[in-house]
């Protein structure tokens, strides 16, 4: 029954939207924790989305799996305070090269896709819901 | 005479059925909406209705599951799918366009709850012929 597939597909969607949402609060929230060393220093981390190809679900529609999370690249944020409590032997402190502008953006289209996904579940329910009454009075 | 439920049933049988695996596509599309490389798909629903209905009138037809199999002529009742080519393609290779895909899906659901009224209609008239009220 190929109703119960896009239960799945949107079911997938909502969970890989939901990794991004966590991994967007976790590099939110740790935007300015700093540190003593670049080794030590918190990274942005982002998952990577890739469609999954299952069997279970037919060979035209696919839902989405999370590939897995990366750290990323970009450098890190340095700064000169002799004073800090967690200032290395040069006085450096090392702050997360998190950009929360991006996060905030990154946040607002996670929220939006799973919405979407929500109501695609939604609907579908109502059309199901309708064909099971089909014919009852 | 005697009352066919084939015909009864008309062509809102196949075309729920149609409907409700374009709906699958449609949302394999919304779900992926943010997956690089994803290419957006759909189907011409107009011609593979009348692909449905021509096979499911006409003559009877071989299943063809095995790559060594023969189709009966007319090859076998289906559709084509195809990629959509996005107003604005994104860096990622992603050719999903949201908006337009949110759009389908609901006009397909709305046509969908239509398909179904009218089965729900049909098969109520038969319960009210057959208790003859």
């Amino acid at each position: 029954m190929s109703l119960f597939n896009i239960f799945d597909i949107a079911g997938s969607g909502m969970s890989a939207q939901m990794v991004r949402l966590n991994t967007t609060a976790s590099n939110i929230s740790n935007a300015d924790t700093v540190s003593s060393s670049v080794d030590q220093t918190y990274r942005a981390r982002h998952p990577v989305f890739a469609t999954a190809m299952n069997e279970q679900m037919g060979r035209q529609a696919a839902g989405v799996e999370v590939k897995g999370i990366v750290e990323s690249n970009a450098p890190l944020r340095q700064q000169y305070s002799p004073d800090h409590p967690m200032a290395d032997e040069r006085g450096y402190v090392y702050f997360p090269n998190v950009n929360v502008v991006e996060e905030m953006a990154n946040m607002m289209s996670a929220s939006r896709s799973y919405e979407t996904n929500v109501q695609i579940i939604n609907t579908s329910k109502q059309l199901m819901m309708k064909t099971l009454r089909l014919g009852s009075t | 005479m005697g009352i066919s439920l084939d015909r009864i049933l008309g062509l809102h049988e196949n075309a729920v059925k149609l409907r409700s695996q374009r709906t699958e596509i449609l949302a394999a599309n919304i779900a992926n909406a943010d997956t690089p490389g994803y290419k957006a798909r759909d189907f011409d629903f107009k011609q593979a209705l009348a692909s449905a209905q021509s096979s499911s009138q006409g003559a009877i037809r071989l299943q063809v599951t095995q790559p060594g199999h023969i189709a009966t002529a007319g090859g076998s009742p289906g559709f084509e799918m195809m990629y959509s080519t996005p107003m604005q393609p994104s860096i990622d290779g992603n050719t999903v366009d949201l908006h337009k895909e949110k759009a389908k899906f609901t006009q397909n659901a709305m046509e969908q709850q239509v398909s179904l009224t009218f089965l729900d209609k049909k098969l109520k008239g038969l319960v009210k012929v057959i208790r003859g009220e």
